[in-house]
């Protein structure tokens, strides 16, 4: 069963904002996600506004707002993954699915997050679906991947 | 301590602690700058301030940087004006560039400084921004793309206001000022005060206009445009048509009112004297009969909004009394209507604020009258100054006139709701009045004047010391009320007005008034008090005649039915 909110907040001693950071991490461990209602509850647990709590947490890539797909697609940004076009993957990824990287599909089959280097540069460039790593891929590869994890989604 | 450092080759005195741009400041020495907001800690991030150390041979932020002994401090190399211009191309590169088109269009700090820095050319081109203009607010629209992200309005916005619903949201290139998850303002915490539009450098926030709506109901046979203008308009509205700051240009403005095609002219100070008189029965009877206090004042919309999310527990203490727009706008329609023949439905009822939560409360829900609103369209300070222009009215060749009356005629008292401090020291004149049959020996109290955030004082009124307190800046209610709460202070009745200085200096007014202007704006006001002979509102004549003919007593059954609200808490992502 899912920790509740509140439990974790209780971790933390109420007011102190030094620990926004360990407290979001906490969250979104246990949720996937930071929802709407969670950054309130921190917000009035430790005394801040949201907007603060949502600046600083939109200023680390690894905060998402929406919960993640039933593939979450991991997409390496790193130096040899860009140098070998990365970013066309990333871009062909977002218009297959539908959303921007740090968002879920409407459907909520797929996710997109931009990944700092994965590890894998011989493998560049690489993308990760749910953990499973898929090499050297290039646009036209993108799409047959991708249409295997929807049929199997579809099922 | 104090010792000399060098600027532009002459030796000029600087005390330590001090930085670097306040000793310029001192000297009579411009550099311009962009993050830096006075009084404010800095944050340096614009480096628009830069000098040149020749010492350490590096470029440093003025606005942050500390005098130290023995700096040789260049403002004007041609390393600094370079780097300067820059910062400004810089700025350029992903702007829309559609100053013709921009609310700000001749007073823009960003076209000021690329003017000043002589940028002729478009040398960085970059992405341009491509957001959402945010209108959901009644009060505040929010275009980021002609966003410099100076930061300007989160800081005022969190240390004046105590507000903070907008912040820096994202990241390097993709940051914006926002809200908690974008959400429209219309869903946030924001109190609609307009202190952020009044520090924004460029046209990235502003206020939401009805002109479309206006023009056609001025040239609308069937209706009946008035007008009703707050206390502060006449002494602030000079500077946005560039006649001299601060002073009272009542009576042209009348005249230019007429001329625009309002029918009638009234004066909001009027329902001022008028909510005086509610008001202050309505202390004297909490006193007396031992009701919530202490009470606090309801003529500041961005109060009231603020109290309902922020101090929900409190909304006992506020004053049922609506604000003196919505009072005229009530007895417009109802009193005025009466006697004029003129339906409430022909009515188009306008008023003119220095206040962009004026625009928040007309359209209240409790602020209408069995499906009529009260007031129907509310214009800022600078509407008014564009209506003006819009018109093509000569300021200099108007004959003074005066306004219409009924609900025109005004004490020195009820102009005071301009300035911070202003409805109490009026309040207490009518209170002591309604408690001792009797008119005060001096009016003046002195500790409740002036641009200081909380002013205290107690007032003798027939041996009842009456405990009272001003605020302005919102971020300073928080802090008294808080004291209040953890039972520290007690008092009998409380001024709370969102602006720092109160309405003369709201978020409806000219922007870009220095800080001297506004003074001024405030010692008009307080002149206009010495030298006027009905200094009480419950001596203005038309509100001796209002009660007879129509209201019949402070608090009867008729001013609780139109004169009188209520408020809610409020739920808000704060
Ligand atoms: S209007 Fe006032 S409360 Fe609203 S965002 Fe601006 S400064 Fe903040
Ligand atoms: S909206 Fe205006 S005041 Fe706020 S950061 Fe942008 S430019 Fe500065
Ligand atoms: S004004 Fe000094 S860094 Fe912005």
């Amino acid at each position: 069963m899912k920790t509740e909110i509140i439990d974790i907040l209780q971790k933390y001693p109420a007011g102190a904002k030094e620990n926004l950071i360990p407290i979001l991490q906490d969250i979104q461990g246990n949720e996937g996600f930071l929802s709407k209602g969670s950054v309130i509850e921190v917000g009035n647990y430790l005394s801040m506004p949201t907007s603060k709590i949502f600046g600083v947490a939109t200023f680390y890539n690894q905060f998402r707002f929406s919960p993640l797909g039933k593939f979450h697609i991991q997409v390496c940004r790193g130096t040899a993954c860009h140098v070998l076009g990365s970013l066309t993957v990333l871009e062909t990824i977002e218009k297959y699915v539908g959303v921007k990287a740090g968002s879920t599909s409407r459907d909520g089959i797929f996710s997109i997050e931009e990944v700092a280097c994965m590890g894998a540069c011989g493998l560049a460039p690489v993308i990760s679906v749910n953990g499973n790593f898929h090499a050297k891929v290039n646009s036209e590869s993108i799409k047959e991947i991708l249409d295997s994890y929807r049929k199997q989604a579809e099922l | 301590m104090s010792f000399l450092i060098e600027i532009n080759n002459k030796q000029v005195e600087a005390r330590k602690g001090e930085t670097i741009l306040d000793v310029l400041k001192r000297n009579g020495i411009k550099v311009p700058t962009l993050c830096h907001l006075k009084d404010m800690f800095p944050t340096g991030s614009c480096r628009m301030c830069v000098v040149e150390n020749l010492k350490t041979n590096r470029l440093v932020t003025s606005c942050s940087t500390p005098v130290e002994e023995g700096m040789k401090i260049l403002t004007h190399s041609a390393r600094v004006v370079e780097s300067r211009k820059t910062i400004v191309e810089l700025l350029l590169s992903n702007h829309p560039d559609d100053c013709l088109y921009c609310v700000r269009n001749k007073n823009c700090e960003l076209q000021n400084l690329s003017e000043e820095l002589h940028v002729r050319e478009r040398r960085i081109r970059g992405v341009k921004n491509n957001n959402h203009i945010d209108r959901s607010s009644v009060s505040i629209v929010r275009d980021p793309d002609k966003c410099i992200l100076c930061g300007r309005c989160v800081r005022v916005c969190e240390e004046v206001m105590g507000v903070s619903c907008i912040d820096f949201i994202n990241r390097g290139s993709k940051t914006v000022i926002g809200t908690t998850f974008n959400q429209g303002l219309n869903t946030s915490s924001c109190v609609n005060c307009g202190q952020c539009i009044m520090v924004c450098p460029t046209g990235a926030l502003s206020e939401k206009s009805h002109f479309p709506e206006l023009l056609s109901m001025l040239s609308n046979p069937e209706k009946t445009v008035v007008v009703q203008y707050a206390p502060a308009i006449s002494v602030s509205l000079a500077e946005e048509l560039k006649l001299e700051p601060g002073k009272d240009i009542n009576g042209i403005m009348n005249a230019a009112l007429r001329k625009i095609g309002f029918k009638y002219v009234f004066d909001t100070t009027f329902t001022a004297d008028l909510t005086i008189m509610e008001e202050a029965s309505e202390l004297v009877e909490r006193v007396k009969t031992g009701g919530v206090l202490p009470m606090i004042t309801s003529c500041c919309p961005g109060w009231i909004k603020f109290a309902e999310e922020f101090y929900p527990e409190m909304i006992p203490n506020l004053s049922s009394c609506k604000s003196p727009q919505q009072m005229m706008g009530a007895v417009i329609k109802t009193y005025w209507s009466g006697k004029t023949g003129v339906k409430p439905e022909n009515i188009y009822s306008v008023s003119v604020m220095p206040c962009t939560a004026k625009k928040f409360e007309a359209q209240r829900e409790e602020m209408t009258n069995k499906g009529i609103t009260d007031v129907d369209a509310v214009l800022t300070t600078r509407e008014l100054g564009q209506l003006i222009r819009m018109f093509g009215i000569d300021m200099n060749n108007l004959a003074p006139e005066t306004t219409d009356s009924p609900l025109g005629y005004r004490s020195s008292a009820g102009k005071l709701f301009a300035a911070s401090g202003g409805v109490m020291e009026a309040a207490i004149r009518t209170a002591y009045h309604f408690i001792t049959g009797d008119e005060l020996i001096k009016f003046k109290i002195e500790a409740l004047r002036g641009f200081k955030g909380c002013k205290e004082a107690e007032v003798d009124i027939d041996g009842l010391k009456v405990k009272v307190a001003v605020v302005n800046g919102l971020a300073n209610a928080r802090i008294l009320l808080d004291s209040i709460k953890r039972g520290e202070k007690t008092f009998h009745f409380i001024e709370i007005m969102a602006c720092p200085g109160g309405c003369l200096n709201g978020g409806g007014q000219h922007i870009g008034a220095s800080e001297e202007d506004v003074k001024q704006r405030m010692k008009t006001i307080y002149d206009i008090d010495d030298k006027e002979t009905i200094k009480v509102s419950h001596k203005n004549p038309e509100i001796i005649q209002i009660y007879e003919e129509f209201l019949e007593k402070p608090l009867g059954h008729k001013s609780h039915e139109l004169l009188h609200t209520h408020y809610y808490k409020r739920d808000v992502i704060h």
